[in-house]
């Protein structure tokens, strides 16, 4: 069967003697698109990375790039090249020939290759840092070069293996930003993996959430953020609220569950009986001061600020309420009544029954 | 204050001052000294240049030289190219109590001294030896095989005594470089050879030309194995010198033979360095 | 920190220790020489009857001269170079002392042998040796294997091709000198007529060269190679020779045609002996006929003390006998004093020997 797609993992297995560390995964990525897969350390995402660069071999399945099988081709033949997490830029060799070397590999002439090269790193903005030694380059300076170096290659799939890990703060919300336009640019296909959730909801088309060798979920940013589709997607991808309980009856176009300290709350979700894991997120929490402003609301509760984590837009309260055994987060509003509001402070919660996530514990 | 830190200073440094001075400064300018004294008459000599314009004009003189310079450097090659894999290997592809135990088995024949490994080589190597038995056992050889006293022979000893020396330094600089740097290099389309020619070994450079300025200068200064394994025709500079010390007592121009030998195998390294653009500090750090 | 006190105290105790170490070393006679010329027992006996310790120091005619120059005469209160390499060093570098010939038992001497010894180690009508041990350099030949080697030349015949061997050492080119029909001793005098002479044996040698399994440097390579077949044929001592002898009756030591060389190895006494009078003692001790029998036996040469000979075992006069026919005796060439420079020629020659492939 034909595929459009770039990339196309088919049933891929990886076992290292008993252990799986990659399990049966499939997925495709298609032209153009910046694909992330976003998991805990030792989740079998560099594992797959390296099957997908061909560091090594899947114990079954098959890699698929346009729809040419990977399997018995050897990393130096495959249309993929690979962003290493520690960049490997060649300490022997200039900036200039770092982003040559590709091309000599291939065959390309001496003097195209270099001219090809100050191109490349023109449109990365390193216009005239061919001479230079890599040592001497600045963090975001180097990392640049470590993509240019892939793309004047021109190949099919570009593989991003945490590149940002290594940047100060600053840097890599700046980076992410220039990846993301570099990629939109160049028009090439990305696969970039990543430990970090923000990295993978700012950059990403789509995001594979990994755990434990296999993928939870495949989707959108917003779409795994909204509708998470297990427990751990829905932990794991953005800050959340979760408590534990058991579904005690079916209510109005959802369920209610009573929490372990007792309380009864709304909510929607596919889990009909038993013990469940609940899921708010921060900002779905409405706060007031007056209980009578959350009357619309399915769950309210009346509770006292226990801690205010200021972090500028990130800010946000900890209240501890009756009935909570942890203390629930919502986002500190930067505005209006309860902007200034501080430790000890009486104040009303209260959310929608489609805010709160009920999966099956 | 400032000067007792500066007394214990002194202090702490006065053994290696001391060490330098008598051991390696003092000797050397004896000897220096000695090698521009000419012989007159029985137990008269005066300042002259004599000793060392004899090396020039005598043609044995540097004929043994060259033949000991151009076999020290052809044995430093021989020891590259051996040590190389060897390193390599113990380097990136051994781990733990393997590596261990690879560099104590690199390091084991240099517990029994430098003639004792040649005389085990002459064991192996003579006719009556255990290798030409095992030639005429196999059938490859009808009759016994004299494998000794040839340059092969000498060049086989030197450089089994030099592996270490090139081992240690090769494999130092091979595991200093980062495995993702070699992943880049077959990534980004290179082959075997690419890989080898453009990354792992311009990393190692500074290890190579480490390992190869011991070895060459170990060689080019070795005695006792050409004289054991080269037998009649391998005469080494170093045996020059001996036989003027000590057969034909004339210590002037062993003493004017031994700064040549400095001086000469020095310029050799020097020449070595320049060709292949390395700077001696790098190097030195690297050994 | 060592306080000034404890410092004093130290210095006291090492210099204490210092004098106590030489006190102890005036009773000790440092000997220099070859090896097997000092038996275990020999010495046993000597330190019994005299309370002094014997430090021996195995070596050769030229080692020992070096080591002696080095420290100009110090270091060894006796040593045992050979009767010609006496009276040059002596004039080149005054390493040895004049012995004081009224300490010496002369009649414990042959001799004929002490006179012409006294004669060739005389400088400034000084003596400075008087003879030991004395043997010859000749062929040793495996008889069944190479029947034909009857002179140093024969060495290079095509009949040992690859298994003959001999030092690349003066004696070597002294035996071709005299092979080849020249006479080197009666050219000592003469530097530029030696020198000519030895270029002649030189490129005699080169052509030898071929033949040659390896020079030979120690007596158990050469001995080892002989037993083994590896050499058949070698320019080497008669005590070597006879030694083989006695293991197997075809390898044979061979008085050359054109003269084996006679050596004499002496005592002499070093300029910075520090206790001449054990050296004397060693000296007088070792000439006792029945000492020198015993020494003679264990170096298995011959020995310059009057009536030793009576007392010596038969074998090796038998394998005397069989080497040396009377006519061979009266050829053998001893070597005259070693005048200075002549090493100097001889060394160049014997460096392109072994440099030229």
């Amino acid at each position: 069967m034909a595929s459009s797609n770039d990339l196309d993992i088919v049933n891929v297995t990886k076992r290292f003697g008993s252990h799986a560390a990659v399990e049966d995964v499939s997925f495709s990525v298609a032209p153009g698109e910046f694909f992330s897969i976003l998991g805990p350390s030792g989740c079998g995402k560099t594992t797959l990375m390296r099957m997908i660069a061909g560091f090594e071999h899947p114990t079954s399945g098959d890699i698929r790039i346009r729809d040419r099988s990977m399997i018995g081709v050897p990393a130096n033949r495959r249309p993929v090249n690979m962003v290493f997490q520690s960049l490997a830029l060649f300490p022997m060799m200039s900036v200039g020939e770092n982003v040559a070397y590709g091309m000599t590999c291939r065959g390309v002439g001496r003097a195209e290759a270099d001219e090809r090269a100050a191109r490349m790193l023109e449109r990365v903005g390193l216009n005239g840092f061919g001479h230079r030694q890599v040592t001497a380059l600045s963090g975001g300076q180097r990392q640049r070069v470590a993509i240019a170096r892939c793309l004047v290659l021109e190949p099919t799939l570009v593989l991003l293996d945490e590149p940002l890990g290594a940047l100060d703060l600053k840097l890599r919300e700046h980076m992410k930003i220039e990846l993301k336009q570099l990629q939109g640019t160049f028009n090439t296909t990305f696969a970039y993996i990543t430990h970090d959730q923000s990295e993978a909801l700012v950059m990403s088309d789509r995001i594979a959430v990994m755990n434990g060798g296999r993928f939870e979920q495949i989707g959108s940013p917003r779409d795994l953020y909204h509708n998470p589709g297990t427990p751990f997607v829905a932990s794991f991808v953005g800050e959340t609220n979760r408590w534990r309980g058991a579904v005690s009856g079916a209510a109005d176009r959802g369920l209610s569950v009573r929490l372990s300290s007792g309380v009864l709350a709304q909510g929607r979700g596919d889990a009909k009986t038993g013990d469940a894991l609940c899921f708010v997120r921060p900002e779905a929490i409405a706060l007031a001061a007056e209980a009578g402003a959350l009357q619309i609301l399915p769950n309210r509760f009346e509770g006292r600020v226990s801690a205010v984590l200021f972090d500028g837009a990130n800010s946000s309260l900890l209240i501890n309420a009756a009935g909570f055994d942890e203390p629930i987060r919502a986002v500190l509003p930067q505005a209006g009544p309860l902007a200034g509001i501080t430790v000890g402070a009486p104040i009303h919660v209260g959310w929608t029954a489609d805010a709160m996530k009920v999966f099956a514990a | 204050m400032t000067s007792a830190r500066r007394l214990t200073l002194f202090l702490m440094m006065a053994p290696a001052i001391l060490w330098l001075g008598l051991l390696i400064v003092l000797p050397h300018v004896e000897i220096l000294i000695l090698s521009f004294s000419e012989r007159v008459a029985p137990r008269v000599y005066q300042f002259g240049f004599g000793n060392y314009l004899e090396f020039f004009t005598e043609p044995l003189y540097w004929r043994t030289f060259a033949r000991t310079a151009i076999m020290s450097i052809l044995v430093t090659a021989i020891t590259l190219l051996l040590a190389f894999p060897i390193a390599l290997y113990i380097a990136r592809v051994a781990r733990g109590r393997v590596k261990a135990m690879l560099l104590l088995l690199c390091l084991l024949p240099f517990w029994v001294s430098e003639l004792v490994r040649t005389l085990g080589w002459m064991m192996l190597l003579r006719e009556t030896g255990l290798i030409s038995y095992l030639l005429r056992a196999t059938g490859l050889a009808t009759q016994p095989v004299e494998l000794l006293y040839n340059d092969g022979a000498v060049i086989l000893g030197l450089v089994y005594g030099g592996l270490l020396f090139m081992i240690v330094p090769l494999a130092n600089a091979l595991e200093s470089l980062d495995p993702s740097v070699v992943e880049a290099g077959y990534d980004l389309g290179g082959s075997r050879a690419t890989v080898l020619r453009r990354i792992v070994i311009p990393h190692a450079m500074p290890g190579i030309v480490a390992g190869s300025i011991i070895v060459f200068m170990l060689t080019v200064g070795n005695f006792a194995t050409p004289v054991l394994l080269g037998g009649k025709n391998g005469l080494w500079f170093t045996e020059q010198i001996y036989a003027q010390f000590i057969t034909r007592f004339n210590w002037p121009q062993g003493a004017a033979f031994g700064m040549l030998l400095l001086l000469l195998s020095s310029a050799i390294v020097w020449a070595g360095l320049r060709l292949t653009g390395q700077g001696l500090g790098t190097t030195l750090r690297q050994a | 920190m060592l306080t000034k006190r404890a410092g004093f105290k130290l210095a006291t105790a090492f210099a204490a220790l210092m004098v106590a170490g030489s006190a102890q070393a005036a009773e000790k006679l440092r000997l220099l020489t070859w090896a097997d010329y000092a038996p275990a027992d020999i010495v046993q006996q000597f330190t019994k009857e005299t309370g002094i310790d014997v430090e021996i120091t195995l070596s050769n005619n030229e080692e020992m001269i070096s080591k002696l120059r080095a420290t100009q005469g110090a270091g060894f209160d006796l040593v045992q170079p050979s009767q010609d390499r006496i009276a040059g060093p002596q004039a080149e570098f005054g390493i040895y002392k004049p012995l004081d010939l009224t300490k010496l038992k002369s009649d414990l001497f042959i001799a004929s042998m002490l006179a012409a010894t006294k004669k060739n180690t005389t400088i400034g009508g000084k003596v400075y040796g008087v003879p030991h041990i004395w043997g010859t350099d000749g062929l040793v030949v495996n008889t069944k294997a190479a029947p034909a080697v009857a002179d140093y030349n024969d060495l290079c015949g095509a009949a040992v091709a690859g298994k003959a061997s001999f030092r690349a050492k003066r004696p070597t080119l002294i035996a071709f000198a005299f092979a080849n029909g020249m006479d080197p001793f009666a050219a000592y005098g003469d530097a530029k007529a030696y020198s000519a002479l030895m270029d002649k044996v030189g490129a005699k040698l080169a052509e030898c060269k071929k033949n040659v399994k390896f020079f030979w440097d120690g007596k158990d390579q050469l001995l080892n190679a002989l037993r083994t077949g590896e050499v058949v044929a070698a320019m080497a001592w008669d005590t070597g020779g006879w030694k083989l002898n006695a293991e197997n009756p075809e390898i044979k030591f061979v008085a050359p045609k054109s003269g084996a060389l006679g050596w004499i190895d002496t005592f002499a006494i070093p300029a910075k002996g520090r206790n001449d009078d054990a050296a004397y003692k060693w000296i007088n001790f070792n000439m006792r006929p029945e000492i020198a029998a015993k020494v003679a036996a264990a170096a298995g040469n011959f020995t310059a003390s009057n009536g030793a000979d009576k007392l010596m075992q038969g074998k090796l006069k038998d394998q005397f006998a069989e080497s040396f026919p009377k006519a061979a005796i009266d050829n053998i060439k001893w070597y005259p004093a070693v005048p200075a420079g002549i090493e100097e020629i001889e060394g160049k020659v014997l460096d392109r020997l072994k440099a030229g492939s």
